[in-house]
């Protein structure tokens, strides 16, 4: 240690020294023993040994804000000293951040104008999809066949397994409940109406829907969502092609196609597992099971499960593709907007799922 | 600090995807307080030169030692000692885009000093921010609301947060205009200088080897055909190198770096 530059300051109190190593780990205790040396403050460096940018901040930083002295410091250190003061510019850290009254007042706004955003757009985009299909349909040459193929195969096909097991198994689950409750009474006869209506009315439709939407729909939504982060639309874009015939259209279509098809085979999968179901449980012979559900299901039970598929598919393919070509920015947002078509997608089907319940109830399809 | 000492040692290094062959039997020295140039064709493996080295990669054969430390083998919490004293630009900056620039430069303060209180550390990151260049207001920015060259800025002051004596830049003016990849490199030989950094640069761009490098490092045929200062690799008689510094390309940056001398 060097005694001739520790000599005491003007006030009298002893200088602070520093010995060893004057770096980012000890950072936090010499910054707390610093604080605590009274005013006026010499800082004796001769003992410093190592220092790094973290320390001569430190060292700095007391003698901008307090006026320290400095003593023995090495050439290193002053140069170091004068580096971090060079840097020394009001770089702003954190975002400015409104109270909180404000900031939540401003969010509800935020997530209102959100929404009637995303509404338009919605419906900007459901219009430019049917301009789409209009410049499609007068130019046929434009159709992109394989492209639609493919979308089947992905869509539909491959979601036969997961679709068909899910069904079946629900299928088996309405059986059981229906067969408890309706026990009580002696009516599990009755089981294979409910099993026969609720399927091929509602659950077979409605739950292919939810897992074509969690399926398909986020799929359309990453897919599209990725392409144009790493800028493909643009540069289909720029090409000439349209994305919305290219890429939409294609996903359109074959959701609308392949989720009749596919509704239509969960509500055969569920009657399988229902029938299964009250054979084992109820020992109602397959035969009488499917005269039974000849007999109790209306035909207009059919139609009302059909006629809704292809307007949630429609929904879907929408709401996935929409939410896929709102990416901008980084693959963050990817995420997000899949996650928020899947949202949307089931939320648009369960409501619209509602409303052709009124609507199917007042003309007569009971 | 001892210049002209190894920094960084790669002896008989092996990489292989599969059939595909990177590197056989690669040496490269890297002294302390130089400027490397690691120049080579696209796929010579300059990338996966860099990441045998900082452990992202784990070579088929071969030693790496890094800091007098050999990088092979080791376990995670054995290499986290030097992973402290080195930092690295990777080519798209590599910024995590759920932070900020400030809590991005934090990151690595936080993991290994948890203790530094949180005023402290904006102030850090607020200076490592000035030190890498970047405007006053870029503290709070996103990295996606950054320009290409301001996320190279932040990915450097990153890079610099825990003053590493060793940093590794992974094609660090590719993408950015000319006037700004000519300031990022006065930017680097100027922290260089001050802090005492050993550079390890993998570029394209002739006049960034022209401008900072102290020594340029050539790969092809799957090594290092050459390692030497510009005017040595001149003097060899290898026709990748001739027609890489002979080119246009190589004669405008060598008659525009020869104007700087000048001047």
């Amino acid at each position: 240690m060097v005694a001739a530059s520790a000599a005491p300051a003007e006030g009298g109190n002893p200088p602070f020294r520093i010995r060893g190593a004057l770096t980012i780990t000890r950072a936090a205790s010499i910054q707390r023993e610093i604080d605590a040396e009274a005013d006026p403050l010499l800082i004796d460096l001769s003992g410093v040994e190592r220092m790094d940018t973290v320390g001569a901040w430190l060292v700095y930083r007391a003698m901008r804000d307090r006026g320290a002295k400095l003593a023995g410091a090495s050439p290193e250190s002053q140069s170091l000293l004068d580096q971090v003061a060079e840097f020394d510019k009001p770089v702003q850290v954190r975002p400015e951040e409104p109270a909180t009254f404000l900031r939540m007042i401003g969010e509800i706004g935020e997530w209102i104008a959100e929404s009637g955003r995303t509404i338009v757009g919605l419906l900007g985009f459901f219009g430019a999809t049917l301009v789409g299909m209009a410049n499609v349909i007068s130019h046929p040459k434009r159709f992109r066949l394989n492209a639609v193929v493919q979308r089947f195969d992905v869509v539909g096909v491959r979601a036969l397994g997961i679709i068909g097991l899910m069904s079946f198994l629900i299928g088996i689950v309405i059986a059981q409940q229906g067969a408890v409750q309706l026990q009580q009474f002696g009516a599990e006869i009755y089981t294979i109406n409910l099993i026969g209506r609720i399927t091929v009315r509602e659950l077979g439709t409605l739950m292919t829907a939810i897992m074509v939407a969690g399926r398909s729909g986020s799929a359309f939504a990453a897919q599209l969502g990725t392409m144009k982060i790493t800028e493909e639309i643009d540069a289909m874009r720029t090409i000439g092609v349209s994305p919305i015939e290219a890429l939409v259209i294609p996903r359109l279509i074959a959701a609308v196609v392949m989720m009749p098809l596919l509704a239509f085979w969960a509500m055969l999968m569920s009657l399988l597992g229902g029938g299964i179901f009250v054979w084992l449980s109820l020992g109602i012979p397959p035969l009488t099971y499917v005269q039974r559900l000849g007999e109790v299901i209306p035909a207009t039970d059919l139609w009302v499960g059909l006629i809704k598929a292809p307007v949630f598919g429609f929904i879907i393919a929408l709401a996935g593709c929409f939410q896929g070509m709102q990416v901008k920015g980084d693959s963050e947002e990817v995420g997000l907007r899949t996650t928020l078509a899947v949202v949307q997608s089931i939320f648009l089907v369960i409501v619209l799922d509602s409303v052709f319940a009124v609507f199917f109830g007042s003309v007569g399809w009971i | 600090m001892k210049d002209g000492q190894s920094i960084i040692e790669v002896r008989g290094l092996s990489n292989r995807f599969g059939e595909q062959v990177i590197h056989e039997d690669l040496d490269l020295t890297v002294r302390r307080g130089e400027i490397l140039g690691v120049v080579g064709g696209s796929g010579t493996g300059k990338s996966v030169l860099m990441r045998s080295i900082i452990g992202l990669q784990t070579p088929a054969e071969g030693e790496v030692h890094v800091l007098g430390e050999n990088m092979v083998g080791k376990t995670e919490d054995e290499a986290k000692n030097i992973r402290r004293r080195w930092g690295i630009l990777f080519q798209n900056g590599a910024l995590f885009s759920t932070l900020t620039v400030a809590e991005n430069v934090e990151v690595p303060i936080r993991e290994y000093f948890p203790y530094i209180r949180p005023p402290l550390l904006d102030e850090i990151a607020s200076y490592k921010i000035a030190m890498g260049g970047l405007p006053a207001d870029a503290g709070p920015k996103y990295p996606s609301e950054l320009s290409g060259g301001m996320v190279k800025r932040a990915g450097l002051a990153r890079a610099l947060a825990l003053d590493p004596e060793l940093l590794f830049l992974d094609e660090p003016t590719a993408g950015l205009d000319p006037i700004s990849a000519a300031a990022f490199d006065e930017l680097i030989l100027s922290l260089q200088q001050r802090l005492d950094l050993t550079v390890f640069l993998i570029t394209h761009d002739l006049d960034t080897l022209y401008a900072i490098c102290d020594r340029v490092a050539v790969l092809a045929d799957r090594k290092v055909i050459a390692v030497g200062t510009i005017p040595e690799l001149l003097a060899l008689d290898h026709p990748w190198i001739q027609e890489y510094f002979n080119g246009p390309r190589g004669r405008a940056a060598a008659d525009t770096s020869k104007e700087h001398a000048q001047a």
